[in-house]
């Protein structure tokens, strides 16, 4: 069979299987026994075998079959999701990774059997039902508590149905309940199973925890409230309960609920339960420093949660090719580029009449919502670059060997398909940065009374036009003397210079191209060149960075971005005859000025406008043309801002506001300094865009 | 044997018979072909819109048909003196796989000429003249000479 018409398709859905995987398995680390995911990493892995089979790449196939066999036994219950496992899988994924970056670059998948990574599954497969490995060693929790049990038989049979005694009991819950049975109160466990015809199982659950709470106080749900109402669980869930009344009591409660099969309950003895999760704690390394994170994190644990497992969503969507969607946007622009040479057609011919100007209105208002709808179109949520992110801080935080968490939100922030291909880099280069120089180590944080482990977030949203996006940590902040000094040493400011600097300024020099900071250049970050191409990258996207930091409290750097790049509103201007566009973005005011009011610092031209003195830039000179205006003649000034500086640039005319489509000036001129596109005018004309970030 | 030779004279035949197609285009009193299969469009002078801080020889861009496309000037490309432009000038629109359209400024567009293997002799590089670079071998058509173009060489030279 021809498969190769297939590969696209097949590549393309890898990718998702891999990135599913990568965040799912992540997930799995933090919460062993969440049920849909590990339902979800075999279904990935199992589709990911068999379009490997089906498309003829058996090295793929093979390691895919012996990580499904790892996740199957996780699936049964009869395997333990370790740490080591862990690490193990995700070697798995990136030599998958290999393959598929070897397929799509020359059809073949390479000639590396990965036969380590197998003979490591291999040995995971064998160890669980012997002596374990180190990390696998309390296994008598792991091996009852509550697993994949679809049927009611298997259900019935795990420990008499008394799942509740599988439930963790964690420290603040021990404390309620050894002070609910000092005070005479009892503590009972219940496992509560749903009729399997049930189809409103939540509903159920719901009118259970109702019944029972009239009796007396929920102190454990197993799976959480949150889970069950979502009905993330399968026909059976467990509770603890302090209560006054009889066990019979709250039995016969939950019982009067319709479609619930059968409840079993127990007294909760505390001492038993101790042991258990002192185990339970052990088999999962990760575990305290989570739930430690979670309670000094109040404002990360909504994140936190959130991440453990969205409902499964089924979008009905069309995979269309991108280009085909530059089609269209082109078209779109095109219409666009018609209706103004319409509008500018009839202004100049004359034509004129109610009903005229009523279809132009339409017909504006008609292209302005296709162009919006069209953008829409192309607009992809931000997820897909930073689903990688939290797999790629598990690693640093192994290698760098400090404790850290990355927190993200606004995961579904969308932005220009073009956009969002770009900004992987620079977002893993601020991530690397956090972690590499913000996060201090293990001492100092306990030194400065912070938690063990370091935060970092990433929350992005929608900010007007702009969409933002913070790489935040709770780290060392940035030392604006060491960067001082170091600066004066690169050589890049003098020391007469660093005097009039503010802060921010000074801060503003880790931009520079060759700074770095770092004592101990690591492989992670430190080679100086980091923040300058972070830069560069953003700007060349029209967007731009900040930093603001507070020294031993951490920093926020702040990426700033166009929603899309196609069309802008541009202030049209002429300089000598010709025609130029600048972003209205960068715009401030448009100021009228006397050639008398001229003053110099420096020697440079400047103009102080409402006790702030500006740097005038004359865009004649800066173009390479004549002006038509006479020296003397009042000057038109457009005030333009970059960050916190003002620059005033000089034009001969205002043509004014205009919604314009940016064109690239070809590939053989690709980049002109000052010109950053070009667009196409209602009579057909080109004019240029100007850079205004590329004249300060 | 027999058929061996067959073969080898088979082939010979095909070879000889390809036949490429130049556009034929005027530069003062001298005649440059184009390979066809790089020619996109010719079209007549207009409203070129200059670009700032670009070399010499790119005269702007143009808009053709919403697609913006740069324009450089041949003469100026294979350091020849410019001429003002003439009724007869025309801008050639290449596409070029490494850098997509460009168009270039010629003196005049004169016709298409189909050269066979035998009318094509190779040059050898002698270095003196800089545009000799730039022509890739001489065709021979009714007593006139042309010089073929290696379009990929004018535009990779800066």
């Amino acid at each position: 069979m021809d498969v190769t018409q297939y590969l696209e398709i097949f590549l393309d859905e890898t990718r998702e299987h891999l990135e599913s995987l990568n965040t799912n398995i992540l997930n799995l680390e933090q919460n062993p026994e969440d049920e849909p995911t590990i339902n979800e990493i075999f279904r990935a892995a199992h589709s990911l075998k068999g379009m490997a089979g089906t498309m003829g790449y058996k090295r793929m196939q093979d390691l895919t079959h012996n990580m499904e066999n790892v996740f199957n036994e996780i699936r049964n219950g009869a395997m333990k999701v370790s740490s080591s496992l862990v690490d193990t899988l995700f070697q798995s994924l990136d030599a998958l990774e290999e393959y598929t970056t070897n397929i799509q670059n020359s059809g073949d998948e390479g000639d590396n059997d990965n036969q380590a990574i197998i003979d490591t599954l291999n040995d995971f497969l064998k160890n669980k039902g012997d002596a374990p490995k180190k990390e696998e060693a309390p296994k008598e929790a792991a091996a009852e508590a509550p697993k994949a049990d679809e049927s009611k038989e298997a259900a019935s049979d795990n420990s008499d149905g008394n799942k509740w005694k599988d439930i963790a009991i964690g420290e603040t819950e021990r404390t309620v309940i050894s002070a609910a049975k000092a005070s005479g109160q009892h503590v009972y466990g219940f496992t509560i199973y749903i009729n399997e015809s049930c189809l409103l199982k939540a509903a159920r659950a719901f009118l259970v925890y109702k019944a029972l709470e009239e009796k007396g106080e929920i102190i454990i749900s197993n799976p959480s409230a949150q889970d069950i109402e979502d009905e993330k669980f399968d026909f059976d869930f467990s509770l603890v309960v302090i209560t006054s009344s009889p066990m019979d009591d709250l039995v016969m409660a939950a019982r009067n609920v319709s479609e619930i099969e059968r409840v079993v309950a127990g007294e909760v003895e505390l001492p038993a339960v101790t042991e258990e999760v002192k185990e339970a704690e052990k088999t999962v390394e990760n575990a305290p420093a989570v739930a430690d994170n979670k309670q000094s994190q109040a404002a990360a644990s909504k994140p936190a949660q959130s991440k453990t497992g969205g409902k499964p969503v089924v979008n009905r969507t069309v995979r269309v090719d991108i280009e085909k969607l530059d089609v269209l946007m082109n078209l779109v622009s095109e219409l666009i580029i018609a209706k103004n040479s319409l509008v500018s057609a009839s202004v100049s011919e004359g034509v004129s009449g109610v009903g005229f100007n009523q279809q132009i209105e339409y017909l504006e208002s008609v292209t302005t919502n296709l162009h919006e709808s069209v953008m829409k179109v192309r607009m992809v949520p931000i997820e897909s670059v930073v689903s990688k992110f939290p797999r790629m801080i598990r690693d640093l935080s192994k290698k760098l060997d400090k404790k850290m968490e990355l927190y993200m939100t606004g995961e579904e922030t969308e932005l220009d398909r073009t956009v969002v291909d770009e900004i992987g880099d620079p977002l893993m280069h601020l991530l690397r940065n956090s972690a590499d120089h913000g996060l201090e180590s293990a001492e100092v944080r306990a030194q400065r009374g912070k938690p063990p482990v370091g935060s970092i977030f990433l929350d992005a949203y929608q900010d007007g036009n702009n969409v933002v996006i913070e790489v935040r940590d709770d780290g060392n902040g940035i030392d604006v003397e060491a960067v001082k000094n170091k600066a004066i040493e690169r050589g890049i400011v003098t020391p007469e210079q660093t005097e009039n600097m503010t802060e921010k300024d000074i801060i503003g020099l880790l931009f520079n191209a060759g700074f770095s900071t770092a004592k101990k250049v690591s492989d992670v970050s430190g080679r100086g060149v980091g923040l300058d191409v972070v830069k560069s990258k953003i700007e060349s996207l029209s967007g731009e960075v900040e930093v603001s930091s507070k020294y031993g409290e951490g920093s926020v750097w702040t990426i700033r971005l166009p929603l899309t790049l196609a069309i802008i509103q541009a202030l049209m201007v002429v300089v000598g005859g010709e025609k130029y566009a600048i972003s209205l973005g960068s715009i401030q005011t448009i100021e009228n000025v006397s050639p008398s009011d001229i003053k110099f610092v420096q020697n440079e031209e400047v103009i102080t406008l409402r006790g702030q003195v500006i740097p005038i830039i004359r865009l004649d000179k800066e173009l390479g043309c004549v002006s038509s205006k006479r020296p003397d003649e009042n000057m038109i000034v457009a005030i333009a801002k970059k960050g916190e500086k003002l620059a005033g640039l000089v034009v001969d005319e205002l043509i004014g506001q205009q919604e314009i489509v940016i064109k690239s000036l070809g590939k053989y001129i690709n980049k002109s300094r000052l010109i950053s596109g070009a667009t196409i005018l209602g009579d057909g004309e080109i004019a240029l865009i100007l850079d205004a970030n590329a004249l300060f | 044997m027999a058929n061996d030779v067959r073969v080898i004279d088979s082939e010979y035949a095909i070879d000889e018979g390809t036949k490429v197609q130049y556009i034929v285009i005027k530069l003062g009193d001298e005649q440059y072909g184009i390979d066809i299969k790089y020619v996109d469009n010719i079209v007549r002078m207009q409203s070129i819109t200059r670009v700032p801080h670009v070399a010499d020889y790119i005269k702007g861009v143009i808009n053709l048909r919403g697609v913006v496309i740069p324009v450089l000037n041949l003469r100026l490309k294979m350091h020849l003196e410019d001429v003002d432009d003439t009724d007869a000038s025309r801008i050639i629109i290449l596409k070029l796989e490494q850098y997509g359209l460009i168009g270039f400024i010629v003196d005049e567009v004169k016709e298409v000429v189909t050269l066979g293997e035998s009318q094509i002799e190779k040059t050898s590089y002698d270095g003196t003249e800089d545009k000799q670079i730039f022509v890739s071998a001489v065709g021979k058509v009714n007593n006139e000479l042309i010089s073929l173009l290696d379009m990929n060489v004018v535009c990779s030279e800066k």
